[in-house]
């Protein structure tokens, strides 16, 4: 069963774009990992992207890398994360992606990561500086034998036939980064994302492509989904986590509809 | 053998593991480096700067007490008289006419203890470009003379307030940075670490170092070839450079000293080698502090400089086959040979060069064995620790 295809089919089906939203896993408290899923799939979420934490997120700004800290402070670790993921198929239908730095997987052993998570029911990995190149030598046939999507990261600064070379590699979908920068600027959105995102809505990529970084409100969601499958919304929603704590996720959702 | 690879390999160690965002400044700079440093126009002005500007050559000096007290021949490459004081301005020189060639109009860079930034800012000065130097809030408050000196050369000195707020978190911060900024920011990196081709590229500037000790022992000793040549290593440009020429001269034993902190096994080290494990660190597959999890543990040493979780893939790769002996020397044991060659040889070192200088006590050479310690920076910003270690 293809989780993603088939809710991105959905979606295109009823004209409502995809709101995937990232979190990172162990934050605000430890256990608060499962609770947030249940939530956002009961708020409308379409896709969660579930962050492993890392001490030295490189493609993140500050606040990523402050839930990030606490996160392991708290205690959380990939062995710790797939225990408290270990039933949350029960309740779970949405797509679920696991985003993690490659140290902390290779450290775990790569493919005994890959086969946990296919145990626990996740879609798909986001390893965002594994490059592509290092992932089609060494990583692609394990992805395969877990049945993980793959999901490559394009920016502004792609080439063309780069793109293609990522979005021949990818599955699932591709991550288009909108702007220049890490995680959580929130900048308006202007002509150069727009001309950037029909760049490659003009390519006519195999994956459908869903867009990050920098959608924080409606009109930034509405910029980045217009020529996508949708959008991701990651560092806004950790600030309201943080802000506000579980109970605020329906309302913080309904925000981007 | 131990050149890197085409993909940026040295053995298993290396590489470029950046993310989609970087891969175009990376890939810039990996096509053009060798091509632009080795051609004549930039050989010629690089050259002329290194010896009008920053000094060179550096004097090989045989440090006679030393020898005495050793029982050995004992020469001092005096990169500390270098201007900026270290061997850093080597690097910062190269990469800096290679940015103005690439039509870079903003320099960044990181810095722990100082030396760096410093130098950056000093060339950024000279040469009339922008500076921005990362530096961790810690290192902010305890190198504070080194911040004053950066400001006066016209740079801005940002602070990191993020992890743990030293070097690696400058580093980060000085990376998040490039990747905001793609097209007019050139990313300056102090030491052979990072993505390749950074690591190749800062060994080949400070491999000026060991051409110069090559010419200069030809001179004082008839042989090019010493038996030894000692250099510390925390990211380890100056080991890097120091030993260069004699990578593939196999009966020159090199000897790489890293810093233990309060004793390898106490949690407070520094010492990769002996704690880390093959990991990724700012784009490099290399040996690695970590913890269990794949989390990137603080390193502790008295000397910033040192005061790396790990250490460049040249190095890694010099360890993993054995090609360079690796020791560590204890924070008490670097004062300790601090103070000696203050005292023997009327030199103030700079704390990093002090664990080079301890090394002698660890190891056995015979009377007429010739050992080249790199001396590469010299202590004038450690005084304040040096004056607090001994109560002076």
């Amino acid at each position: 069963m293809d989780r993603i295809k088939k809710q991105i089919d959905k979606s295109r089906a009823s004209a409502k774009k995809i709101i995937s939203v990232y979190f990172t896993a162990g934050f605000p408290e430890l256990h608060d990992t499962t609770e947030i899923i249940r939530e956002l799939e009961k708020s409308g979420a379409d896709m969660i992207e579930i962050g492993l934490p890392f001490s030295d997120p490189l493609a993140d700004g500050p606040v990523i890398q402050h839930s990030s800290s606490i996160a392991i402070s708290n205690g959380i670790n990939a062995k710790v994360l797939f225990e408290q993921l270990s039933n949350i198929r029960e309740s779970v239908q949405i797509p679920l992606i696991l985003m993690a730095y490659l140290n902390p997987l290779l450290q775990y052993g790569f493919e005994d990561f890959c086969e946990n998570c296919q145990k626990v029911g996740i879609d798909g990995l986001i390893i965002p500086d594994l490059p592509p190149e290092q992932f089609e030598t060494d990583y692609v046939e394990i992805l395969d034998r877990y049945n993980l999507k793959n999901i490559l990261l394009v920016t502004p600064q792609t080439s063309d036939d780069r793109i293609r070379y990522i979005d021949s590699l990818s599955t699932g979908f591709t991550y288009l980064v909108s702007s220049p920068g890490v995680t959580g600027n929130n900048k308006v959105f202007s002509n150069v994302e727009e001309t950037y995102f029909k760049r490659i809505a003009a390519l006519n990529l195999q994956n459908p492509c869903i867009a990050g970084f920098g959608i924080h409100d409606k009109k930034s969601f509405e910029s980045a989904s217009r020529y996508s499958d949708g959008g991701i919304i990651g560092s806004s929603f950790i600030r309201q986590l943080e802000k506000e704590g579980i109970k605020g996720i329906s309302q913080f959702i309904n925000k981007f509809r | 053998m131990f050149s890197v690879n085409d993909t940026g390999f040295y053995g298993k160690f290396g590489g470029a593991y950046v993310p989609e965002m970087l891969h175009a400044s990376v890939e810039e700079l990996r096509r053009c480096y060798l091509d632009i440093s080795q051609s004549d126009d930039f050989q010629t002005e690089f050259r002329q700067l290194l010896r009008d500007f920053a000094g060179r050559p550096t004097p090989l000096f045989r440090a006679n007490s030393l020898s005495e007290k050793y029982q050995a021949e004992i020469y001092l490459k005096r990169e500390d008289l270098c201007h900026t004081g270290a061997h850093k301005i080597n690097n910062t020189i190269g990469q800096i006419l290679l940015a103005k060639r690439l039509g870079k109009k903003r320099i960044i860079a990181e810095t722990g203890a100082g030396q760096h930034g410093v130098a950056t800012a000093t060339v950024c000065a000279l040469l009339q470009l922008k500076c921005v130097v990362y530096m961790g809030a810690i290192d902010v408050k305890r190198q504070a003379p080194n911040v004053a000196r950066m400001k006066m050369l016209g740079a801005e000195v940002r602070t990191a307030e993020s992890g743990s707020k030293t070097l690696k978190d400058a580093t980060n911060e000085a990376i998040r940075d490039w990747i905001a900024n793609p097209s007019d920011t050139y990313y300056l990196i102090g030491s052979v670490v990072g993505p390749h081709p950074y690591p190749d590229m800062v060994t080949r500037f400070q491999s000026v170092i060991s051409e110069e000790i090559k010419k200069q022992l030809l001179e004082k000793t008839g042989s090019e070839n010493p038996t030894a040549v000692i250099a510390c290593v925390g990211g380890g440009s100056n080991a890097a450079g120091a030993f260069y020429e004699y990578l593939n001269e196999k009966e020159v034993r090199l000897v790489a000293v890293e810093a233990a902190g309060k004793g390898v096994d106490s949690g407070e080290s520094a010492a990769t080698t002996y704690l880390g494990k093959p990991g990724i660190i700012h784009g490099s597959m290399t040996l690695l502090m970590q913890d269990e999890f794949g989390q990137i543990t603080e390193p502790h040493s008295i000397s910033a400089g040192l005061d790396y979780p790990g250490i460049g893939p040249l190095h890694a790769h010099l360890f993993d086959s054995g090609r360079a002996e690796f020791l560590s020397v204890t924070d008490d044991e670097s004062m300790k040979a601090g103070l000696d060659l203050c005292r023997l040889e009327g030199i103030i070192p700079a704390i990093e060069s002090a664990h080079a200088l301890a090394a002698l006590e660890k190891l056995k050479f015979k009377k007429d064995d010739v050992v080249v310690v790199n001396l590469s920076g010299r202590g004038d910003k450690d005084l304040q620790t040096y004056i607090d270690y001994f109560s002076i």
